[in-house]
């Protein structure tokens, strides 16, 4: 007869066939069978966060910078509730984590026991899927079909939730099954016929773009190779959203820069003037689209997806091709490369006349600003952060504000998986902790959360577990006092109202990393922050850089609300040039 | 128009909805049906009515039959949407005048009044095959298998026929002829 297991052993036995080496949780009465467990299984590290929330962020930069599941671990109650957030997070930027949750006993579900919460029922709309286990022989069943939900098709957060009874009860385990199949749900839905009628328009485009986003991310490092080939056989222009950085080099002379409310003026200019649109992995988010009316309003549209909901969601398209980018692409590639043996005629010179409009508009340098001797520019800090690591496959998380478009805007991505940011749901709070997960996943390279100093507030518990872990992350904070991007907008739109976006009592950052055991670096003059940005690079240990930034530079260029592509408000030097001009202060 | 404030777009010009009808076919397991109702809720999709049973119990399939009114993108993202969910196997969908499904509701009357009212309130359900389930002196409750609007026509109906509750079910559906859905 085979030998029976407890829940809890069943949990690991799990966790070992998955192939996974870390779990972010924090411990509670729910949870202590597992947590009993944990001493059993060395090959399982656990690493002890703050504050849940915490727990999951670090999941989802572990998962996005190694592109395995992020797994996290929590008791019932306060510890689901408080990782709600990083579950919705993670499923608005389809990042795959599998979350085990305590429960309190199967007798007294529903009896509002101590620590007791609805937790499937708060998930249900924040997870792909959720369980709750009140069998233990459906235990090994759940878990390792949890992990297949995560990983597969678009990925996504999911929940398992354990009674405590069920983690001392005893069953058989089970291997993982492999020819199960989620109720026949394949992923590749895509014809040759489909991938014909692309690489016809490709022929025929005199103006077309490439838009990629974070589905080439998830799709793997081969589909960022795939891409690369793509743009290469076509000669195509190529923006990429907020997630989908990386994908494609930020140096290259193919690449507009980001799309996007702040993105460049040649990227959205291009969306907007553009004769065919192929969308490899992205979902016409409302920060992109800008006024759905008027969205390139004159292009034939291809949209490439594994998720057949994300496709005639916000803008109608022309060709949908629903698969694995990976597959899509590698078979564009083919048939565009068996087309070219047979007649060598490329249509690069249909676009010669395209490219140059692009430079037209490249020639505004819509990224520029105004640098100045006495203060920190944000934009300078950046750039000069970038200048000082980019030859160091360099780890970027953010949290969110003006310092993460600023950080999408001057930080140049060359690989995949380097930039960890919160898109989707717009989490301040996510930088910190995500760097935690990043650089467990990678603990030789350099990790850098470019924080703001209000969002980093949100989850500062967590220097206590890079601390604990000696995670030698690096926080580089662009402190203005302000709520930038909050005071951005009222500053434009609500008659420079600045209604509770200033903070009034900020702590001493340089006194916190020294609270915190760790080394705090503060720069407020421009002449010393290369000086000091190389000091926080060369230490070995996680750093709190306090960057003094001038407190009223604004996020620049921007798509105002309501309005299309191209109708960006530009940077200060593009504002006076027109001033001078009369002719207007926004429109170009 | 005055100048938006918002970070957000603003609503353009919208297309008329229809009335669809969703089956759906599901595991019959714990929380199913909140899953399916909470995509309606959260993601603004409107029920009118809503019927669910089990309909295979060697397999564990039970079948949600949902009428809903959207524009045919709304519609065509319900069902991309509902297709999403681990626990859903089928998802079908068809306009409320296609000729080629049938769907009926059924209603439960309770009349309460003398004889010849009740008598008339039967003859006015005649042509939607009454049973009377129950009957005393001076009441009835009678079943009628109708259409949503001929039920609501009948409601109102009957109400002054000494109607004086009504129970009824979520619309159910099923093909004509040989074929089923698919």
């Amino acid at each position: 007869m085979p030998k029976l297991l407890t829940g809890a052993e069943i949990v690991f036995k799990c966790l070992e066939d998955q192939k996974v080496e870390h779990i972010f949780g924090y411990p509670g009465g729910a949870v202590l069978p597992i947590y009993d467990e944990l001493k059993n299984h060395p090959s399982i590290k656990h690493i002890l966060v703050r504050h849940e929330q915490g727990a999951g962020h670090a999941a989802e930069g572990y998962a996005r910078s190694s592109g395995k599941p992020g797994v996290v671990l929590v008791t019932s109650g306060p510890g689901a509730t408080n990782v709600v957030t990083a579950l919705t997070d993670a499923y608005m930027d389809s990042v795959p984590l599998v979350c085990i949750s305590g429960q309190v006993p199967t007798h007294l579900i529903g009896t509002d026991a101590f620590q007791e919460c609805d937790t499937t029922g708060i998930t249900r709309p924040c997870t792909k899927h959720n369980w709750l286990v009140k069998d233990i022989n459906d235990l090994s069943k759940v878990m390792h079909e949890a992990f297949k939900v995560a990983t597969t098709g678009r990925p996504g957060p999911v929940l398992i939730d354990i009674p405590k009874d069920i983690q001392f009860a005893k069953a058989k385990y089970k291997k993982p099954n492999k020819e199960k199949k989620l109720n026949g749900k394949s992923h590749n839905k895509f014809s040759q016929d489909q991938i014909d009628e692309l690489v016809k328009l490709l022929s025929k485009a005199k103006k077309p773009i490439i838009y990629s986003g974070g589905g080439v991310i998830n799709s793997g490092p081969k589909a960022s190779q795939a891409l690369r080939e793509f743009v290469e056989l076509t000669g195509f222009p190529i923006t990429s959203t907020l997630q989908g950085l990386g994908a494609y080099p930020g140096d290259d002379n193919q690449f507009l820069g980001m799309l996007g409310m702040h993105g460049t003026y040649e990227a959205n200019n291009a969306m907007h003037d553009c004769d065919l649109l192929i969308n490899i992995g992205a979902r016409f988010d409302d920060r992109i689209t800008g006024k759905i009316d008027e969205f390139s309003p004159n292009s034939t549209k291809v949209h490439i997806d594994i998720d057949p909901s994300s496709i005639n969601k916000i803008i109608k398209v022309d060709l949908a091709i629903v698969g694995d980018v990976t597959s899509v692409i590698s078979k564009i590639n083919k048939t565009i490369s068996k087309r070219k043996n047979g007649h060598s005629k490329s249509n690069k010179s249909n676009i010669a006349k395209w490219w140059e409009q692009i430079g037209k508009w490249r020639e505004k340098d819509s990224l520029n600003f105004v640098n100045s001797d006495e203060s920190i520019k944000p934009q300078h800090a950046v750039q000069r952060l970038y200048e000082l690591t980019k030859n160091k496959d360099t780890y970027v998380t953010t949290e969110v504000g003006q310092h993460q478009m600023w950080a999408a805007q001057h930080y140049k991505f060359n690989k995949p998986n380097r930039w960890m940011t919160s898109g989707g749901l717009g989490t301040m709070g996510y930088g910190l902790p995500a760097a935690v997960g990043v650089q467990i996943a990678h603990p030789e390279k350099l990790v850098i959360d470019i924080a703001g100093e209000a969002s980093v507030l949100m989850t500062m518990q967590e220097m206590s577990t890079a601390v604990q872990y000696n995670l030698p992350i690096k926080i580089f904070i662009l402190n203005n006092q302000y709520m930038g991007m909050v005071r951005q907008w009222q500053e434009l739109l609500h008659e420079k109202n600045y209604s509770e976006s200033y903070s009034e009592a900020l702590p001493d950052f340089m006194k916190m990393a020294e609270a915190y055991g760790c080394k705090g670096i503060k720069a407020d003059n421009p002449d010393d922050l290369d000086d000091k940005i190389q000091e926080m690079i060369d230490y070995d240990g996680p750093v709190i850089f306090d960057c003094h930034v001038d407190p009223n530079e604004n996020c620049f260029p921007m798509i105002p609300s309501g309005k299309p592509h191209n109708q960006m408000i530009l940077g200060p030097n593009d504002q006076e040039e027109n001033k001078i001009k009369g002719k207007g202060k926004a429109l170009v | 128009m005055p100048k938006s404030k918002s970070a957000y777009s603003i609503p353009t010009k919208k297309q008329k909805p229809d009335t669809y009808i969703f089956v759906v076919w599901v595991d019959n397991e714990a929380g199913v049906l909140a899953r399916v109702v909470g995509l309606f809720s959260g993601r603004g999709y409107n029920i009118e009515s809503l019927a669910v049973a089990e309909v295979d119990a060697v397999q564990n399939i039970s079948r949600i039959t949902i009428v809903t009114t959207g524009t045919p993108q709304v519609i065509d993202q319900i069902r991309l949407q509902l297709t999403k969910l681990v626990p859903v196997h089928k998802v079908a969908e068809f306009k409320r005048e296609d000729k080629g499904v049938i769907f009926k509701e059924m209603a439960l009357f309770k009349v309460v009044g003398k004889r010849n009212k009740i008598e008339k309130c039967l003859n006015a359900c005649k042509k939607f095959n009454p049973v009377i389930l129950d009957e005393t002196k001076t009441s009835a409750v009678i079943q009628i298998t109708a259409l949503r609007r001929e039920i609501d026509k009948m409601n109102k109906k009957l109400k002054p026929l000494g109607l004086i509750s009504t129970s009824r079910t979520g619309a159910v559906a099923m093909t004509r002829g040989a074929k089923i859905f698919n």
